[in-house]
């Protein structure tokens, strides 16, 4: 019995030290990638970016963070004050607490104790990673609210229509993926994923979840909750110091997270050369897979410009749902089949056919915006 | 055109953003690295000297009657041989310029008839109080050539008589 005690007494802290590290991991990443995107961004437009403070710059975000620190905070006066308060809380949880679930890699020993490099192992990770997700629209829309103002009203409720819209194709495009992994849990899909990646299998899939994500953590081009020039800065608008910074951490720390879902459910997540013999490598590649993405999302944010709400919509609605659902079709019926015929060739089918659905929407936004410009002639 | 023509557009702005992160910054690293002003800069202004270390400026007041925005106050001294500061009659005992009024037109230049004040390259021009945005003359005039004294002068009587240089091109 007490055996047993003591090793309940370990797994505790094992779980505490586990979170902590997660927890500081995901802070530190949020201040490098402000340094990240700031200098990729300048590279890109052919600047230099912040490299005044400490070596190449990278103690920029830490002066950022004191300026914030010390900056009055301000609350409308006719601002509801609770809510007000709660709503950059309510942003910022679940954005920490959705990396719960996200496997860094199997498992190492330490200290005689088998340790597995991620958090918490359920079998419905998938799940609670859209749920959570889901959660962080409460935080945004109750700021648009809260503050009382029509700019940060209007912010809000753009964020919650967006989110809403581009949540469902993310959750359905995840489907294709729970159909060839088998499973809800995100080590599975890593472990399937060993012999090819998902985005071999699902291209289709991985685009239109890359998309949905880009929406969903309001990235440009769908930054349409924060569109400086409509909304001033949208929700977040009446926000100043420090409750302001939570947002922009949730922002930052959403983009990690969803790089880091990214890459486990189509990019193989830890899985790389030499993993087997070295579990330590799984971080290493999940972290190079991350940054690869990140850099895709700063990358994209640099090139195209903001899409027009409507279109915004439509094209969430009227593209990316069904697509995604036909994504689904096409992928069930190719593992069944795989399964009646017990020919694994029959799996090609999946990208080939899905690639060729997916150039559908292509042509037709090709044949829509034809007949606008010939409408505007 | 080309049905395939949206995605190909998206992929080559892609490609262009991609391809200008190879290419060199723009930036100038400004405390450090300075880029030279043009030849007819108009900066801070300084007051010349001659070559044996006179000052070019007789105290006229031209500048200051030239000046639109009434930045510049001259107050004009006897020169004599025993303290000689200008060539001529009369040196300019105070010489301000107020940078707050100032507007760089460069009309005190035009004005000058012995060419003693010229707008120069310096541009780095920062002050914590009003007070001390004033320019006085020891501020403005340029440091003696090597070779020559320091102002006042002793001289010879009657080397100097001239206020205005003889000009060989008047329209120099």
């Amino acid at each position: 019995m007490g055996e047993v005690m003591i090793s309940d007494w370990t797994l505790w802290l094992e779980w505490f030290i586990k979170s902590l590290v997660l927890t500081l991991a995901l802070l530190v990443g949020f201040i490098l990638l402000t340094w990240f995107e700031r200098r990729a961004l300048a590279r890109i437009q052919t600047r230099v970016g912040p490299n005044r403070a400490g070596p190449f710059g990278l103690l920029q975000p830490i002066a950022d963070a004191l300026k914030l620190i010390f900056k009055e905070e301000l609350t409308p006066a006719k601002a509801y004050k609770f809510v007000f308060f709660l709503a950059p809380i309510i942003t910022v949880v679940p954005s920490i607490i959705i990396a719960a679930v996200i496997p860094f890699g199997r498992s190492i020993n330490l200290f005689g104790r088998e340790i597995n490099l991620y958090l918490a192992d359920i079998n419905v990770g998938v799940l609670y990673f859209m749920s959570i997700a889901a959660i962080a629209v409460y935080g945004i829309v109750l700021a648009g609210w809260s503050s009382n103002s029509k700019y940060a009203m209007l912010g809000g409720l753009r964020s919650t229509a967006q989110m809403i819209s581009y949540e469902l194709s993310l959750g359905i495009s995840l489907i294709p993926v729970i159909l060839l992994a088998n499973s809800f849990r995100m080590i599975d899909i890593v472990e399937t994923q060993s012999t090819w990646w998902f985005v071999v299998l699902q291209p289709v899939g991985a685009l239109i979840f890359w998309i949905a994500t880009l929406a969903e953590v309001n990235r440009a081009p769908f930054d349409m909750p924060e569109a400086e020039q409509e909304l001033t800065a949208g929700y977040h608008a009446e926000y100043s110091g420090m409750k302001f910074a939570l947002f922009f951490m949730a922002e930052y720390q959403k983009m990690i997270v969803i790089s880091a879902v990214m890459a486990v459910f189509f990019f193989g997540g830890y899985l790389g050369p030499g993993v087997d013999q070295y579990p330590l490598l799984g971080p290493v590649y999940m972290a190079i897979k991350i940054v690869v993405l990140l850099f895709a999302m700063i990358w994209v944010r640099a090139t195209w410009p903001r899409l027009r709400y409507d279109r915004l919509m439509s094209f969430g609605w009227k593209v990316l749902v069904p697509l995604s659902l036909a994504i689904v079709f096409i992928t069930a019926t190719g593992i069944l089949l795989a399964e009646q015929t017990k020919n694994g060739l029959w799996m090609w089918a999946i990208p080939a056919t899905s690639v060729i659905v997916g150039l559908i929407p292509v042509v037709t936004i090709f044949r829509a915006l034809r007949r606008l410009s010939y409408g505007r002639a | 055109m080309g049905v395939l023509d949206p995605l190909v557009e998206l992929v080559r702005g892609l490609w262009i953003t991609l391809k200008s992160m190879g290419e060199k910054p723009v930036t100038i690293q400004y405390p450090e690295e300075k880029r030279p002003v043009r030849q007819r800069f108009r900066g801070r202004h300084v007051l010349k000297r001659y070559d044996n270390g006179l000052e070019k400026c007789i105290g006229c007041s031209l500048c200051a009657a030239a000046c639109p925005a009434d930045a510049i106050f001259v107050e004009a001294a006897e020169n004599t041989d025993e303290k000689r500061f200008s060539p001529g009659e009369r040196y300019a005992s105070t010489y301000e310029i107020n940078m707050l009024r100032c507007i760089y037109c460069g009309y005190c230049e035009d004005a000058c008839p012995t060419e003693a004040i010229v707008l120069g390259d310096n541009y780095e021009l920062s002050f914590y109080d009003r007070r001390s945005a004033i320019y006085t003359k020891e501020s403005l005039l340029e440091p003696v050539p090597a070779s020559a004294m320091l102002t006042p002068q002793k001289v010879d009587a009657g080397e100097f008589p001239r206020s205005v240089p003889e000009m060989e091109d008047p329209r120099d």
